[in-house]
């Protein structure tokens, strides 16, 4: 069988994800503070949404029939602004105001920053934030869909679930969660500060669709966006298994680096793994 | 008089809003019955949402529909849209400045018999320190009707305070504007300031105060957020004295927002009717009035002590 998805193209995104990782890196070592840990964790998952997936208009971030995308876990918000950059929402010169006063691109997302939807960073929230956003579309007759990228210590809050039973109480199958099951949080490990096991059981007790993959393997996060498609009279969560930090060495399986930005030495030491 | 309740005017605006704009839709959590948001159900169940018991959940997908455009109203008891919600409040809907109109019913000490535990005595305070949030107070039924009417052409989030109870409806009221405080009666001795079922009561108040030869001003100052300043400083030039009403806290309500502004700008005596720091209780309202001094008698008294007579 032919691959959906040409070696070129995988080829192509391997090379984006470095570049995106990198950026990343850069922007974060240069604002001084921030998280990374998340963002190289959700790199593969939001780099295949915006440049192969979502139906968006960079020119146009407004056009009513656009895909919506929703970062609930907001502090991860470096890779959504480089991947929003990369698309060419902004200048990548913006890149390096991040966080500063006065900047479009602020500590957690907002919507000054064009490309950005809705704002974002207390967590819980966003999973009814994009639940609204498809209902909307469903009132209006549109057909477009709802991304939404939900961390694995954000599940923790009540309102993930009472998010997750109205989504699937009102069959919104045009909403997409993707879960970056990276397996850290702040604290410590997610299974010893609160286990979410047995979490895929749990989603489909919920009524929800679910797709467990590497969310490192680009065809398998491709082919994943692809079957949510499919799914009809209820709503889909991918549950990706990542790796904190992923791409560079000494930031991989840590929480040091959920909260805490390279210093210059290690962000050189970075860079260079990352090239 | 004619004794209305404010969520029966509220439920008939929505339906009358919902005929004319296709963009409203309404959300409640198990509690339409109650907040009458179940006349809008019935005539527009597709733009209806009921999310049962999950406040948190409600609020925050009012936000993700009023990105996408959506006029949302969101419906339930006082005390769980603004204390059980207020992170989703704060952060989805008031941070985007997304238009949302809270109107919550079952506000204050009046709820009677169903206690503490359901009477929001603290949501005006906890709404008033949210940037972006308008704060209403309607008076009576028809002021429900035209704050309703008046936050729907605002954009950004509105919060609408409602009663359980009926409440008198009130003659000779002046056009609604939000933002805009009026005059119900003139007096040069002192201001009293009301908001809500209070409104009334000042009156009452100012009535009898006339038989002793003290004239009161009564100001309606059914919009708490943004605070009419202009009408606030008019009157403090004219009366020297405030008395502030609402059936809500001392602390973080209309009266501290009054006495915050005034002694910043012109500082006079402002003495503050509501309920002191404690929580409600069972039962029936004129009782409950009367035990939190939220009467005219009490209104009298203090203006009484004020004006050392």
């Amino acid at each position: 069988m032919k691959e959906k998805y040409s070696p070129e193209l995988i080829r192509d995104l391997e090379e984006k994800c470095k570049r995106i990782r990198r950026l990343i890196i850069e922007t974060l070592a240069h604002a001084g503070s921030g998280h990374p840990g998340g963002s190289l964790s959700s790199t593969e998952l939001v780099v295949c949404l915006f440049f192969v997936h979502l139906r968006h208009d960079p020119q146009n971030p407004l056009w009513p029939e656009r895909d919506r995308f929703h970062l609930s876990k907001g502090h991860s918000c470096p890779v959504l602004y480089v991947v929003l950059a990369e698309c060419g929402y902004f200048d990548k010169k913006e890149l390096f105001n991040l966080r500063r006063l006065g900047s479009i691109l602020q500590g957690h997302p907002d919507r000054r920053t064009p490309g950005v939807e809705v704002a974002s960073g207390s967590l819980g929230q966003g999973l009814s934030v994009a639940l609204g956003m498809s209902l909307a579309g469903k009132l209006d007759g549109l057909s477009y869909r709802v991304y939404c990228l939900l961390g694995d210590g954000e599940i923790q809050e009540g309102n993930i679930w009472e998010a997750a039973m109205a989504a699937s109480h009102y069959k919104c199958d045009n909403l997409c969660a993707i879960l970056d099951y990276n397996g850290f949080q702040i604290d410590g490990k997610v299974k010893d500060i609160m286990n979410l096991e047995p979490l895929k059981e749990k989603w489909q007790a919920f009524g929800w669709h679910t797709i467990e993959i590497d969310g490192h393997n680009l065809r398998e996060v491709l082919s994943a966006y692809d079957e949510a498609k499919t799914v009809k009279g209820k709503p889909t969560i991918i549950i990706a298994k990542t790796i904190k930090g992923k791409g560079v060495s000494f930031m991989e399986n840590t929480v040091d680096f959920h909260g805490r930005t390279p210093n210059p030495e290690e962000a050189r030491r970075a860079l260079e793994e990352l090239k | 008089m004619e004794l209305l309740y404010q969520r029966d005017i509220y439920g008939q605006t929505l339906v009358e809003l919902g005929r004319k704009n296709k963009n409203i839709v309404v959300l409640d959590a198990d509690l339409s019955s109650s907040t009458r948001t179940a006349l809008f159900a019935r005539e527009f169940p597709e733009r209806f949402f009921n999310f049962g018991v999950a406040e948190q959940n409600m609020m925050a997908t009012a936000a993700g529909l009023a990105s996408c455009g959506k006029i949302v109203f969101v419906s339930t008891f006082a005390l769980f849209a603004t204390g059980r919600a207020w992170d989703q409040v704060r952060n989805s809907i008031c941070y985007n400045n997304f238009n949302v109109k809270i109107v919550a019913s079952h506000a204050g000490i009046t709820v009677g018999e169903d206690g503490a535990s359901h009477q929001a005595i603290e949501d005006i305070a906890v709404m008033r320190c949210i940037p972006n949030m308008t704060i209403i107070v309607p008076c009576d039924g028809p002021e429900t009707r035209e704050a309703v009417l008046k936050a729907v052409e605002k954009e950004g989030p509105v919060y609408i305070r409602l009663g359980r109870a009926k409440f008198p409806t009130i003659e000779n009221k002046k056009q609604f504007e939000i933002g805009k405080a009026y005059s119900l009666c003139e007096g040069e001795d002192l201001t009293i300031v009301a908001c809500g079922i209070m409104v009334n009561t000042a009156l009452n108040a100012a009535a009898m105060l006339r038989k002793e030869h003290i004239n009161a001003a009564v100001l309606n100052m059914h919009t708490i957020k943004p605070l009419d300043k202009e009408t606030l400083l008019k009157y403090a030039h004219l009366t020297k004295y405030f008395i502030v009403c609402e059936e809500h806290m001392t602390t973080g309500g209309l009266g501290s927002a009054v006495a915050e502004f005034l002694s910043e700008m012109y500082p006079i005596p402002v003495i503050r009717i509501g309920i002191g720091d404690r929580f409600g209780q069972s039962g029936n309202p004129e009782e409950l009035l009367k035990e939190y001094r939220l009467t005219a008698e009490d209104i009298v008294e203090k203006a009484k002590v004020l004006l050392k007579k």
